[in-house]
C-alpha cells in the first residue's frame, strides 16, 4: 500500500494488541456516521476483521447539543474472526456532553475517553442536562480522559485558508478521526482519497478537511497525549478479494446478481421507508444491469406494481420494514393466490406502529407466517451477517422462480446499516437460477402443476395462444376457473401449503455449530448470529457442551431440526422480541425451549448472552 | 423487419367460454359488447391484449375477455397495470373499475397512475352504488341518497369524476354511456388511439341497487334536451330541434337558444377543442351538468399529448447503458475499496 502521506516516524510505545472497540459519538449534525465509515473502510483496507454498528436517531436534526440528537457509531476491530461490533468500548470520541451522557455507561475501566473541550460550557450542560462539569467533578475518574479543544485546534489549522469559523469547525470530525489514525498506526490515504472525491466541486473544502485530520494526527504525534500507540495486526481472514458490505448493500447485489443468474430483468417497486430505503437508493444507480426501480404513490402500490412486473415476467421484489410489511398484507394473500413469483424485504425495526423507526428489532417473524387473511403460506428466509444477505437474496429468488411463490426476506437494522468484510465470490460460484415461461398452448391450464415442486406454469402476456385469466377469487384446480365449491377449496389451500412444504426438499440441513450434542443447543435466527458465536466461543472454551444452530430457512424449516434438538438436554432460544421462534418450536416439535428476550432496540451483547447461558447451566 | 401478418380477428375471439354472471338487465353487458366488438377492430394481436380489474361488479370484466387477464385486488389494479406496462411497453393494457373501486379505495393510485401517464386505458363504470356489496353509497352517489348504509341520507358530497381526473392531468379523459352503444363504441376506438393514460367514465345503469341512475339522460328525448354530444371542431349544440346551444359568457359558459328572434346562430357557439391546451376549458366542460338548465356532456373532453411513463423509464434505461455499458456483474461486486487476503 503507498504511503506517501504517512506522517513522520513515531517515537512513542507502540503497543501490539489483538482488539479494539471504538465509538464516535456527537451530534447528528457533526458528521460521526462519515468519521466512523472513514475509519472502518482504513481498518478493512489493512486488513482487519471487523463489525460496525451505526446507532442514530429518527430525527434528522434533533436540536444540537440535546440528548435526542446524538448519533452514534461503533466499531470492533481484530487481528483473529470478529462476530458483534463488541458490547464495551476502549476508546470513546464524544464532541460534547450529550453525547458523553449517553455513551460513557459503555466506556471500559481504564478506557480512553477523548472530549471535546471546547463543547463543555454551561449552556452545553443545560442541553445535556448535566448539573455540573463532569470534567471537573471527578465522574470520570475510572477513564483516562483526554480534553482536547477540538474547535480552537481546528481552527489554528485552518487559519489560513480564509474560511468562515462555521465551515472550520464542520472540519472538527476529521481532526478526531486524524487522532484515532494516529492512536492505532493507520495511514491516511484512503481517507485523503474519500475527501478528495467527496468535495471535488470545492477545492477549499478538500483542503480544509485533509488538513483538519493532518493536524489531528500530528497533534497527537507533538504532544505524546497519549504516550502509547496500538498495532493491531491483519487477521487472517479465507484467501479471496474483500470489501466492506453493509447488508442494505448486499441484498441489492444480491438481486441484481440473482436477476443475472436468472436472465430475467429484476423489478423493484418501493416506498421510503427506514431502514429499507437503501435498497432502493442502491438498486436505482444499477440501471444499466436493467433493473427497473419504481417509487411508488404508497407500499400497497410498490408491491402490487411488483406483483404486476411478476405477472410480465420480471423477478419482482419489494422492500420495506413491518408498518409497511402490514399494508402490503391484502396483495401478498394476492401473490400467493396467484401463485406468482414475488419477493417482498422486510427490514425490519422496533414497533408496534411507527416505534423506533432506526432501531432494531426481530418482531415481525409472526407477522411473517401468518400475518395474512386465512391460509396464506409464504416461505420465509432471515440473513444473519451483513455479508450473507447477499446470499439470502439469491435463495430468495430461487425459491420464489422455482416454487411460483411470493417469498419474505427478514433482515433488519442492525445487518442493514452495520458492515462486515465480506469475501467477494466469482461470479460462478453463485448458482444459476433456472426459469422457464412456457410457451407451448398444447395442453396449457394455467394451474397445471409440475408434480415435483407443484409450481403452476409462468405464462407471461405477450405469448400467443396461452392466454387466460388470473384472479384473486378461488380457482378450480388445474383449470383455474373461478370455483366456490367446497372441496375443491379445501384442495386448493391443501395444494398451496403443500406448495411451500416442498421447498423444504432444498433446505440443506442443519449442522450445529460447536458440540453435535451436549448440554445446551442456542438456535438463533437473524442479526444475533454475532453474538451468539461469540458467547458460545467464549462458553465452550470453559468446558461447556453448547451448540449453536441459526436458521436461514424459518418457513418452511430444516428436516432434520426435530431431529437435532433431541441431541441436547436444554434449549435456549435467544431473539430481540417476546419469543416468536419460541413459540413456532414449542408447538411444532413439544421442546421444552426456553426464550432469552430483549427488546431494546439494542443487539444481544456477548456478556448478556453467555450471562443467560451460564444461568440456564447452572 | 420481418412482420407476421396479424389474423383476421372477430368478436368471437374476444368471449370466453365462462358464464357471465352479471345480473340480467345490467348495464355491464353493454360494455363488455362493446368492448368485445371494438379489439378485433383494433389490428393488434390477441395475445398483447391484458384486461386489468379490482374488485366490484365492473372488475369481473377480466374473466369474460379471452385475453390475458388479470382480477387483483380492491381499488389496486391501476398499480397492477402499471407494474405491466412498465415491464413490457408493448402490450395493450385495458383496466376495467367502478366508481367505488377507482374513486373510493383506489383513489390515490387513480390520480398517480394518470399523472404519470401511464398507457392504460381505463373504462370507469360508474352506477353511483355499491352494487357488489348490495347497495351501499359510493363516492358518486348524489348528496341526500338514501341507501343501506345511509337510512337517512348521505353527508357525502360526491365527486365529479370528470373534474377530478382533468385536475389530475389525465391525457385523455372522455364520457359514454352504456346504452348509446354507437357513442360507446366511437369512444372506446379514440381511447385506444390516445398515446398514454385514457380515462373513460362509462355511465352504467345498476337495475338492482340504483335502477334508472342516469335516466334522466337515457330516456326517451332525454338524449337530445339534456345530453351535448362533444364533437371535434363542432360547436356545442344539442335540442330535439337542434336549437340550443352552449357558448361562452366571459369565463362562464352559456345556454342559449338558437333562431327564434333571438338572432343567434350555430357560429356564435362554443367550438369544441378537445387539445385545448387550457385544462381550464375542459374543466367548464366537466362542471355543466351540475349547473340548472346545462346539459350533461358526452364524448372526449380534452386529449393531449405527453411522453408516457413507461417510455420515459425504458428510455432511461436504455441511456444509461448507453452511457455505462451494460452491467457487469463481477465489476459490481467489486466496486468500492477492495483488498486481497492470500
Amino acid at each position: 500500500m503507498a504511503t506517501t502521506t504517512e506522517p513522520v516516524v513515531n517515537k512513542h510505545k507502540r503497543e501490539v494488541i489483538e482488539k479494539a472497540v471504538l465509538r464516535f459519538a456527537g451530534d447528528s449534525g457533526d458528521g460521526m456516521q462519515i468519521t466512523g465509515n472513514q475509519f472502518t473502510n482504513t481498518v478493512a483496507l489493512y486488513g482487519n476483521d471487523l463489525a460496525t454498528f451505526p446507532d442514530y436517531p429518527a430525527e434528522i436534526r434533533a436540536p444540537a447539543g440535546t440528548l435526542p440528537g446524538v448519533s452514534g457509531f461503533q466499531i470492533q476491530f481484530s487481528s483473529s474472526d470478529v462476530y458483534t461490533p463488541g458490547d464495551a468500548v476502549d476508546v470513546l470520541v464524544a464532541m460534547n456532553p450529550a453525547a458523553l451522557k449517553m455513551n460513557v455507561r459503555d466506556l471500559k475501566p481504564n478506557g480512553i475517553l477523548i472530549v471535546n473541550s471546547d463543547s463543555f460550557t454551561e449552556n452545553d450542560f443545560r442541553k445535556a442536562q448535566i448539573k455540573s462539569n463532569p470534567l471537573e467533578d471527578h465522574s470520570l475518574d475510572a477513564f483516562r480522559v483526554f480534553p482536547v479543544g477540538l474547535e480552537k485546534l481546528t481552527r489554528a489549522a485552518l487559519q489560513d485558508l480564509g474560511l468562515d469559523a462555521k465551515t472550520m469547525d464542520r472540519c472538527k470530525n476529521f481532526f478526531a478521526l486524524g487522532m484515532c489514525y494516529w492512536l492505532y498506526n493507520r495511514p491516511m490515504d484512503s481517507t485523503y482519497k474519500w475527501i478528495e472525491a467527496k468535495f471535488k466541486a470545492k477545492p477549499l473544502l478538500v483542503e480544509a478537511n485533509k488538513l483538519a485530520m493532518r493536524a489531528g494526527y500530528n497533534y497527537c504525534e507533538a504532544t505524546e497525549a497519549f504516550q502509547v500507540s496500538y498495532e493491531i495486526p491483519p487477521a487472517k481472514l479465507a484467501p479471496g478479494v474483500y470489501r466492506n458490505v453493509s447488508g442494505n448493500q448486499a441484498l441489492a447485489m444480491g438481486f441484481v446478481a440473482a436477476s443475472k443468474k436468472a436472465g430475467i430483468p429484476l423489478y423493484l417497486g418501493s416506498y421510503p421507508i427506514t431502514p429499507a430505503s437503501d435498497i432502493l437508493h442502491e438498486l436505482s444507480m444499477y440501471k444499466n444491469f436493467g433493473v427497473i426501480t419504481f417509487q411508488a404513490e404508497d407500499e400497497i402500490a410498490a408491491v402490487t406494481s411488483a406483483i404486476g412486473a411478476s405477472y410480465t415476467g420480471a423477478l419482482a421484489l419489494t422492500t420495506t420494514s413491518g408498518p409497511g410489511m402490514a399494508l402490503k398484507t391484502e396483495a401478498m394473500g394476492l401473490a400467493v393466490a396467484v401463485e406468482l413469483p414475488l419477493v417482498i424485504c422486510d427490514i425490519q425495526r422496533g414497533g408496534p406502529s411507527t416505534g423506533l423507526p432506526t432501531k432494531t428489532e426481530q418482531a415481525d417473524l409472526l407477522q411473517a407466517l401468518f400475518g395474512r387473511n386465512s391460509e396464506a403460506p409464504i416461505p420465509v428466509l432471515a440473513p444473519s451477517t451483513a455479508g450473507d444477505c447477499f446470499w439470502i437474496a439469491v435463495e430468495a429468488s430461487r425459491i420464489a422462480l422455482k416454487y411460483m411463490v411470493p417469498v419474505i426476506v427478514l433482515s433488519d437494522g442492525y445487518l442493514a446499516n452495520g458492515t462486515e468484510p465480506w469475501r467477494i465470490p466469482a461470479v460462478d460460484e453463485i448458482p444459476a437460477i433456472p426459469v422457464h415461461f412456457a410457451t407451448n398452448p398444447e395442453g396449457f391450464l394455467p394451474y397445471k402443476r409440475d408434480p415435483n415442486t407443484l409450481a403452476r406454469p409462468w405464462a407471461i402476456p405477450g405469448t400467443p395462444g396461452l392466454e387466460h385469466r388470473v384472479g384473486g377469487l378461488e380457482k378450480q384446480d388445474v383449470t383455474g376457473n373461478v370455483n366456490y365449491e367446497p372441496l375443491n377449496h379445501e384442495r386448493m389451500v391443501r395444494l398451496r401449503a403443500a406448495k411451500v412444504e416442498a421447498v423444504g426438499q432444498d433446505i440443506p440441513d442443519v449442522v450445529p455449530a460447536g458440540d453435535p450434542d451436549g448440554e445446551l443447543l442456542i438456535v438463533g435466527w437473524g442479526s444475533t448470529y454475532g453474538s451468539i458465536t461469540a458467547a458460545l466461543k467464549a462458553q465452550r472454551a470453559k468446558g461447556h457442551r453448547i451448540g449453536h444452530v441459526h436458521l436461514r430457512h424459518l418457513n418452511p424449516l430444516p428436516r432434520n431440526l426435530g431431529e437435532v434438538l433431541g441431541r441436547y438436554e436444554k434449549v435456549l432460544v435467544p431473539e430481540m422480541n417476546l419469543g416468536q421462534l419460541l413459540m413456532l418450536l414449542r408447538a411444532k416439535y413439544l421442546v421444552d425451549a426456553q426464550g432469552y428476550n430483549k427488546i431494546q432496540g439494542q443487539p444481544f451483547k456477548q456478556l448478556e448472552l453467555e450471562a443467560k447461558i451460564e444461568e440456564v447451566l447452572s | 423487419m420481418t412482420t407476421t401478418p396479424i389474423p383476421v380477428l372477430t368478436k368471437k375471439d374476444f368471449q370466453t367460454d365462462q358464464e357471465v354472471r352479471w345480473c340480467p338487465g345490467c348495464g355491464d353487458y353493454a360494455i363488455l359488447s362493446a368492448v368485445q366488438s371494438i379489439f378485433p377492430e383494433l389490428g393488434i394481436p390477441r395475445e398483447k391484449f391484458v384486461v386489468i380489474s379490482g374488485i366490484g361488479c365492473s372488475s369481473r370484466f377480466p374473466y369474460y375477455m379471452n385475453t390475458y387477464g388479470f382480477h387483483t385486488i380492491h381499488g389496486r389494479a391501476p398499480a397492477v397495470a402499471t407494474g405491466i406496462k412498465v415491464m413490457n411497453p408493448e402490450l395493450e393494457v385495458w383496466l376495467a373499475t367502478g366508481d367505488g373501486d377507482s374513486l373510493a379505495i383506489g383513489g390515490n393510485h387513480t390520480i398517480h397512475m394518470l399523472r404519470r401517464n401511464v398507457g392504460i386505458k381505463v373504462l370507469m363504470f360508474n352506477n353511483r352504488i355499491y352494487g357488489l356489496t348490495k347497495g351501499q353509497f359510493s363516492p358518486t352517489s348524489e348528496f341526500g341518497k338514501k341507501t343501506k348504509s345511509t337510512p337517512y341520507g348521505t353527508a357525502d358530497r360526491p365527486f365529479n369524476p370528470l373534474a377530478l381526473v382533468i385536475g389530475a392531468e389525465a391525457t385523455f379523459v372522455a364520457r359514454s354511456v352504456d346504452v348509446f352503444q354507437q357513442h360507446l363504441k366511437d369512444t372506446l376506438k379514440k381511447a385506444a388511439a390516445h398515446q398514454g393514460s385514457a380515462y373513460i367514465e362509462i355511465l352504467q345503469n345498476c337495475n338492482i341497487f340504483n335502477d334508472g341512475a342516469w335516466l334522466g339522460l337515457t330516456e326517451k328525448d332525454a338524449r337530445s334536451e339534456h345530453v351535448v354530444q362533444l364533437e371535434q371542431g363542432k360547436p356545442l349544440i344539442y335540442g330535439k330541434n337542434r336549437d340550443k346551444g352552449i357558448r361562452m359568457n366571459g369565463l362562464e359558459l352559456e345556454v342559449v337558444h338558437l333562431g327564434n328572434g333571438h338572432g343567434l346562430t350555430e357560429k356564435d357557439l362554443l367550438v369544441h377543442d378537445e387539445h385545448n391546451p387550457n385544462p381550464a376549458y375542459a374543466f367548464l366542460l366537466a362542471q355543466m351538468e351540475e349547473m340548472p338548465g346545462f346539459p350533461a356532456p358526452i364524448g372526449v373532453l380534452r386529449s393531449w399529448s405527453r411522453p408516457r411513463y413507461e417510455d420515459v423509464m425504458s428510455k432511461q434505461l436504455q441511456d444509461v447503458i448507453a452511457q455505462r455499458g451494460p452491467g457487469d456483474l463481477s465489476k459490481l461486486l467489486r466496486s468500492g475499496d477492495t483488498w486481497e487476503v492470500k
